[in-house]
């Protein structure tokens, strides 16, 4: 449906709109910065924008916090993080190359909806792990807080992890507080070339099963007449840093001798890897498998045979990013490869037909459908926000 | 007193008994019976008598039953059964609860889960672990050690404590500053329903599917479900770590040194803060080397390589100097490490020598220490009772003990009311009710400080998602008048 945008000027005029559109049963469009709009299943309903609810909140360096407004950009956040040394640990993705949306701003709140995390998740934790404190407007246009600005609470249940992830589907987010890290004093890279993916594999449990405290481990395969490369990152004090990758080379010896990238290289490197840039020029449809590490090559093989190909492995075998034809056939092998290894696959770039064919985020089943579908009235009774953007 | 409820010998409202299910005993009893082995159902007041409280000692209550299933199938089974009776049920791990999770109600039956203890799968390739539910903390990091792992998150309790009652209450621990609580280190867990239904939330890949349901069973104390099995993520562990004592003539110089040290890039891998009570108490119990003229500690450990620790324990030295530390201590052998340690650890247990106490567990943004250690002593000063402060400085967790004398019949009361005010003051401050121990009975009727009716009525809609009859764990987390009057739909 198109329509003129709605833009609530603050939290109070947001809830004030979704009440009245959950007395009409009126269903909502939640519109952030745009940047991830194309994820999910098209949404009808008219457009609330998060645009006007700007502004950090909140931040203390010494308390390693910070909150902010839904429509605060995200680039806003990270400014104010930078002249500080600090970082969300998570090292959220820009998924604009991906997804053809370079004239989007990313913002907070949509950040925590896809729950947007980047190559540190295999050691910081995703960004529902960061995320600490929540304010959102519930499906009746009642604002909620939960959790708050300390790390530890188990006061009443977590509904912030809850609400990361949910693309708006329980409630719209209205402000985010995160716990952060001190911005390591420097990072490396080691590189490996030439592994077949089951060795690159082995190489990353190995140096992520060492004490030596990778924050990053990827695979790049083979192809556009590139070797494959295996890529670890260390970040820490210049003397730490230096001293664990001699380390970690003597360890991993067996795979060959790594080359090893500065910080500036290394810092190019990870921005392409926790961007997909792998798969922006890929033809067809991107998807993402989260399987155990160890079953990424089997995934991999599955791939191929399914017609499409993993081009990058993260999270040290756990996220395969994978491109494959635009079909429902495809789609559908890409599921049963994901599945035969204990994992699941995610459409994050389909066109609107693919994704209104085949549902962009894996159905839950059985007696977990039934489960999920009471817990999203607990939040949305009458079933208006972003309704079947997640699918059911 | 309102209608409908009884009051306990400690003076702690209860929803009244069931006359019903308490008329129904011996049918419920037999019921059980049929579907576990004898030996796993306990029906003699002799035998529940070992169930009748946890480590909220202040009440007692004999459940009308205990089950200690062996598998998830016959969790399923009992729930399944007891949904049907229409009976609470009281899902227990050890027993360790401080917050009273764990306590029974004279119709309800106790779902114990000491007998699922074991290791089902180690993977260190994909560094999980899956075990059942009732194998303790220690346990985990104890089957894989042999390959230099560990479990993250250290409760106090975790010799006794399981990852079932870890799970319930999102436990946290010391060294939780780099490593984060329970529910940044479990990736999967089986969840049996009231239905009886068994669920597999997550599994062992970092992302499941949906919505995320394992978010919100971490930390439910218990009331979604009971969790028989958990995937949890495995750590390698450093090559070494080593604390090191700093003593201080003020708690703000203290509180400011956290500050600089986070300020400066470091995480340790703990920072924990005692006041001089506390310091003087758990000298004179575990003789640790405490600086025992300082107004305040911190014990900072840090982890990496020998030569990576020795820079990091100079640069920490560094910044306590510039912030008026008195005492600086680095440990330089195992033998001190663990005695620095043992002192932190049985700072509890040496409390409990001197005096009765209660201990307290709220947590502050740490900017606020100053102002909130202040205004404390002024609260429990006011009371006519002494406080030992014990705490997460890092993470602002506090652990006030409140001492009182139990055979003073006034203190006990004067104590709690106390405490009360001291977690006032802590969600006053920007903080919470509980960092770590959970609501439980305890904290049920101060819910208000920290939320408004709105809110509590949206984590009520979402019990009612997972429980519509309100049977699981049902006098705990919410001030007992919020209790729904009959079956409510989720949508309701």
């Amino acid at each position: 449906m198109s329509g003129p945008i709605q833009a609530p000027a603050d939290e109070a005029e947001l809830a004030h709109v979704v009440a009245e559109a959950f007395a009409a049963r009126t269903p909502l469009d939640i519109r952030g910065g745009g940047s991830k709009r194309d994820v999910g299943r098209p949404v009808h309903g008219a457009a609330v924008g998060t645009g006007g609810l700007s502004g950090i909140t909140l931040y203390e360096p010494a308390e390693l916090v910070i909150g902010a407004r839904a429509g605060t950009p995200l680039a806003e956040l990270t400014a104010a993080l930078d002249a500080n040394g600090q970082m969300l640990p998570f090292e959220p993705a820009d998924w604009r190359g991906l997804l053809g949306s370079g004239e989007a701003r990313p913002t907070v709140g949509g950040t925590v909806a896809a729950n947007l995390s980047g190559p540190r998740r295999l050691m910081a934790g995703a960004c529902r792990d960061a995320l600490i404190g929540v304010r959102f407007v519930n499906g009746r246009g009642e604002t909620i807080r939960n959790g708050g600005r300390v790390m530890k609470n188990v006061t009443g249940y977590d509904l912030v992890k809850l609400m990361a992830g949910s693309w708006g589907t329980l409630g719209i987010v209205t402000e985010a507080i995160f716990k952060l890290l001190p911005r390591p004093e420097t990072s490396a890279s080691l590189v490996w070339s030439g592994l077949t993916d089951e060795d690159a594999v082995a190489l990353m449990s190995a140096a992520a099963g060492s004490p030596y405290e990778i924050s990053a481990a990827a695979h790049w395969p083979a192809g556009d007449g590139m070797p494959a490369r295996t890529v670890l990152r260390l970040e820490n004090f210049a003397p730490s840093v230096a001293y664990r990758a001699e380390r970690l080379a003597r360890e991993l010896k067996r795979h060959g001798a790594p080359d090893r990238l500065d910080e500036a290289a290394s810092s190019a490197l990870w921005r392409d890897i926790r961007d997909a840039a792998p798969l922006r020029d890929a033809a067809g449809a991107v998807w993402r498998v989260s399987v155990a590490p160890s079953r990424a090559p089997a995934v991999a093989l599955a791939l191929r045979q399914a017609g499409g190909a993993a081009r990058l492995f993260d999270w040290g075998g756990g996220l395969v990013w994978a491109a494959a034809p635009e079909t429902a056939e495809a789609a559908a092998a890409i599921r049963r490869a994901a599945a035969a290894q204990g994992g699941h696959a995610t459409l994050v770039r389909g066109s609107e037909a693919l994704r209104l064919a085949v549902p962009p985020f894996t159905p839950p089943a059985g007696p977990l459908a039934a489960l999920t579908a009471r817990i999203r009235a607990a939040f949305d009774p009458a079933g208006i926000l972003n309704p079947g953007k997640m699918g059911e | 007193m309102p209608d409908g409820q009884t009051h306990s010998t400690t003076g702690i409202p209860m929803p009244a008994p069931d006359p019903g299910i308490l008329a129904r005993r011996q049918r419920i009893v037999d019921g059980l019976s049929a579907l576990l082995p004898g030996e796993q159902v306990i029906a003699s007041e002799d035998e529940r008598r070992a169930y009748e409280t946890d480590a909220f000692t202040a009440y007692r209550q004999l459940p009308l039953a205990v089950v200690l299933p062996q598998t998830t199938e016959e969790v399923a089974a009992v729930l399944k059964f007891l949904n049907a009776e229409r009976v609470p049920v009281i899902p227990r791990g050890a027993g360790t609860s401080l917050s009273g999770g764990a306590l029974p109600q004279a119709d309800a039956v106790v779902v114990g889960l000491a007998k699922m203890n074991r290791v089902l799968a180690l993977d260190f390739k994909d560094r999980t672990a899956r075990v059942q539910a009732g194998i303790t903390n220690l346990g985990i990091s104890g089957a894989v050690a042999h390959e230099g792992f560990f479990y993250a998150p250290d409760p106090s309790s975790q010799l006794a404590c399981t990852i079932a009652g870890n799970i319930a209450m999102n436990s946290g621990g010391a060294h939780c500053l780099k490593y984060g609580v329970t529910t940044n280190n479990i990736l999967g867990v089986r969840l049996v329903t009231l239905e009886g239904d068994i669920l597999d939330i997550g599994g062992d890949a970092l992302d499941a599917p949906g919505l995320d349901l394992l978010g919100i069973v971490i930390g439910s104390e218990g009331q979604f479900g009971i969790v028989t099995e958990a995937v949890v993520r495995i750590l390698r562990a450093a090559e070494g770590a080593r604390p090191m004592l700093v003593g201080f003539a003020a708690p703000e110089d203290a509180g400011r040194c956290v500050a600089e040290i986070i300020g400066s890039g470091i995480i340790p891998v703990a920072i924990e803060y005692m006041d001089h009570l506390a310091i003087e108490i758990t000298e004179g119990f575990a003789h640790a080397g405490y600086p025992l003229d300082a107004a305040a500690m911190l014990i900072i450990e840090v982890e990496g390589s020998e030569e990576e620790i020795d820079r990091l324990l100079e640069r920490i030295s560094a910044i306590a100097r510039q912030c008026g530390a008195r005492t600086l201590k680095v440990s330089t052998s195992e033998a001190e490490s663990a005695a620095i340690w043992k002192g932190r650890k049985s700072a509890f247990g040496a409390t409990g020598r001197i005096a009765d106490y209660i201990c307290m567990d709220g947590t502050i943004p740490t900017g606020k220490l100053p102002m909130v250690l202040t205004r404390m002593g002024e609260i429990v000063r006011g009371y006519g009772l002494r406080v030992a402060n014990v705490f997460h400085a890092g993470d602002g967790n506090l652990h006030p003990l409140v001492l009182y004398n139990v055979n003073d019949a006034g203190e006990r009361e004067k104590a709690e009311a106390c405490g009360f005010d001291i977690l006032r003051l802590c969600v006053e401050a920007g903080g919470c009710l509980t960092g770590e121990h959970g609501v439980g009975i305890e904290k049920r009727d101060l819910m208000r400080e920290q939320f408004d009716e709105t809110e509590l009525a949206q984590q009520i809609r979402l019990k009612l998602a997972f429980d519509p009859h309100w049977l699981l764990n049902p006098a705990k987390v919410f001030p007992l008048d919020l209790r729904p009057a009959g079956d409510l739909p989720a949508a309701a």
